[in-house]
């Protein structure tokens, strides 16, 4: 096996590996060591740490913090799937006066920060009359980012195909509308699956920003818990239990991409590689698209995949 | 305007804020994010290993998350006292360790995008691994990278404002202060954004500007 970076290892490669991997084992230890000795030091290991976890009813909470989060994630999804189709068909359109427009909103949606357009929903809105629950803030905020984005994906994903297929569309009698809905997005959609399921990654990891304007999701709840003096202050074994929670929701959003990536490349091969192939831009903006666009919570080797 | 002329003192320590935590923060992802993604094309199956449980850890959490953690859970934990440095440097820390998964993804993709072909010419010609490296496989790579690693540090720049929700002073905290001054937070808002509108417009062109100088023909 030969890869860019290196040849095959000879006898002196191979003892030099052996001696990296050795070293790298020992950092790694070390690493670990040192965060069981100040967990163990702090006496985060002791049953009065853990005892509030021991109570169904902070179990329950959690649940319904993991509910909260899962609520607005759900409904940012939804949203920003709707409202990124919107925009991506406004900004593919031929008409200068809707294309223009529409290009403005997105670039301003994807060019502020999340945190800040909450912010403007919880703390500015009020100011000028208009009350708004964390939630809805947390939900509006992330369909505007994560729609702005999707928009984007979507775009290139079109933009992406061989200008054939429009025109053979076109050749077989269809209008503007039939071209793109029965030949341009199916494909689109579905070569830019793996990368719309990483955004929704990106927007399940956003939920937690709620956190900080007082939406009452997994976070919240650990700061809650963690500041009971009555269990003696449990923070570190809130953010334990509340991080596994939010890493392994990602995760399992993070691995169905994966599959998806996994599947498209096995069952349609031709087609992915012959859009790569066809025009380099294409395979840069891509993995810009991928690799970029913000938080990118990307799946396993969607780098590798767009070789071209 | 008069919310900015007025209160030019507050603008200007958030901005240095922002800025501190954007360089400071990229240093860090940039030194972190080398050394990781130099793990994950490694010839070493355990530091490949090591350096894809970290990626697949780190960018699985939110970043929420791990501020949260360097926030609350991390001083107990090292016996450390919250003061204004120590705070920062934390914050720094999270960002960097945030940022370092995506630095680390881009380099290794950029590394990937030079056909294996290319080194196998470069071998064959007798070049040692250095002048491989050197000669052809970085400067192609290098190439590729650079415009995904501008859009990572766009990220980072708007990523800076979480740091308002742990008490560290930047553009995203400019709204509470302001308040405070009983100024019109709707307005400090909407100016916070049309900094950060013009910030990542200015990164974007310059991304557009590389990417155009730099393309690799093939």
């Amino acid at each position: 096996m030969t890869s860019v970076l290196y040849d095959v290892p000879g006898p002196r490669a191979i003892a030099r590996n052996r001696i990296l991997g050795v070293i790298t084992v020992v950092v790694v230890l070390a690493i670990l060591g040192f965060i069981l000795w100040r967990l163990w030091a702090t006496g985060q290991f002791t049953a009065e740490k853990w005892s509030a976890f021991t109570y169904t009813n902070v179990w329950v909470q959690i649940g319904i913090a993991t509910l909260n989060t899962l609520a607005a994630f759900g409904a940012a999804a939804v949203g920003a799937l709707i409202v990124g189709f919107v925009l991506a068909i406004g900004r593919l359109s031929d008409h200068a006066w809707l294309r223009r427009p529409v290009g403005a909103v997105v670039e301003v949606l994807r060019a502020v920060p999340v945190l800040v357009f909450m912010f403007l929903l919880y703390y500015g809105l009020p100011v000028i009359g208009v009350k708004m629950d964390p939630y809805w803030a947390v939900v509006i905020a992330l369909i505007a980012y994560n729609g702005s984005v999707l928009a984007e994906v979507i775009r290139a994903g079109v933009e992406s195909l061989p200008k054939g297929q429009s025109e053979a569309g076109y050749a077989i009698g269809l209008r503007k509308a039939g071209v793109m809905r029965l030949i341009l997005l199916p494909q689109a959609i579905r070569a830019m699956m793996p990368v719309i399921i990483a955004q929704l990654v990106v927007t399940l990891k956003d939920t937690a920003l709620g956190y900080i304007i007082t939406y009452e999701e997994l976070l919240f709840y650990a700061r809650y818990i963690g500041s009971q003096s009555t269990y003696g202050s449990p923070i570190v074994p809130a953010t334990i239990i509340v991080g596994t929670i939010y890493i392994l929701l990602c995760l399992i959003l993070s691995y169905i991409a994966y599959r998806v990536e996994r599947r498209l490349r096995r069952t349609h091969r031709t087609v992915i590689t012959v859009d790569l192939l066809d025009e380099n831009i294409t395979t840069t903006r891509a993995v810009a698209v991928q690799a970029g666009l913000d938080s990118i919570g990307g799946s396993e080797g969607t780098g590798g995949g767009l070789r071209g | 305007m008069g919310i900015i002329t007025d209160n030019l003192d507050l603008w200007g320590e958030m901005i240095v804020g922002t800025l501190l935590l954007f360089f400071a923060g990229g240093t860090l992802a940039l030194i972190l994010g080398t050394i990781v993604g130099a793990m994950r094309v490694s010839p070493i199956p355990i530091a490949r290993g090591v350096g894809a449980f970290y990626v697949n850890t780190v960018r699985n959490t939110p970043l929420t998350l791990v501020f949260f953690a360097f926030a609350f859970a991390l001083p107990p934990l090292l016996g450390l006292r919250l003061t204004g440095a120590v705070s920062i440097t934390l914050a720094i820390c999270a960002l960097g360790i945030y940022t370092a998964t995506y630095v680390a993804e881009t380099i290794r993709s950029g590394i990937n995008t030079v056909p294996v072909g290319q080194a196998e010419a470069a071998r064959a010609i007798g070049l040692t691994f250095g002048q491989v490296m050197r000669f052809v496989v970085l400067p192609q790579a290098f190439r590729s990278v650079i415009p995904p690693m501008m859009s990572v540090f766009i990220a980072l720049l708007k990523n800076t404002t979480v740091a308002a929700g742990f008490s560290i002073a930047n553009l995203g905290s400019v709204r509470a202060y302001l308040s405070e001054r009983g100024e019109n937070q709707f307005v400090a808002i909407l100016w916070v954004m049309a900094i950060f509108v013009a910030l990542v417009l200015l990164l974007s062109w310059a991304q557009q500007t590389f990417e155009r100088r730099w393309k690799v023909a093939r």
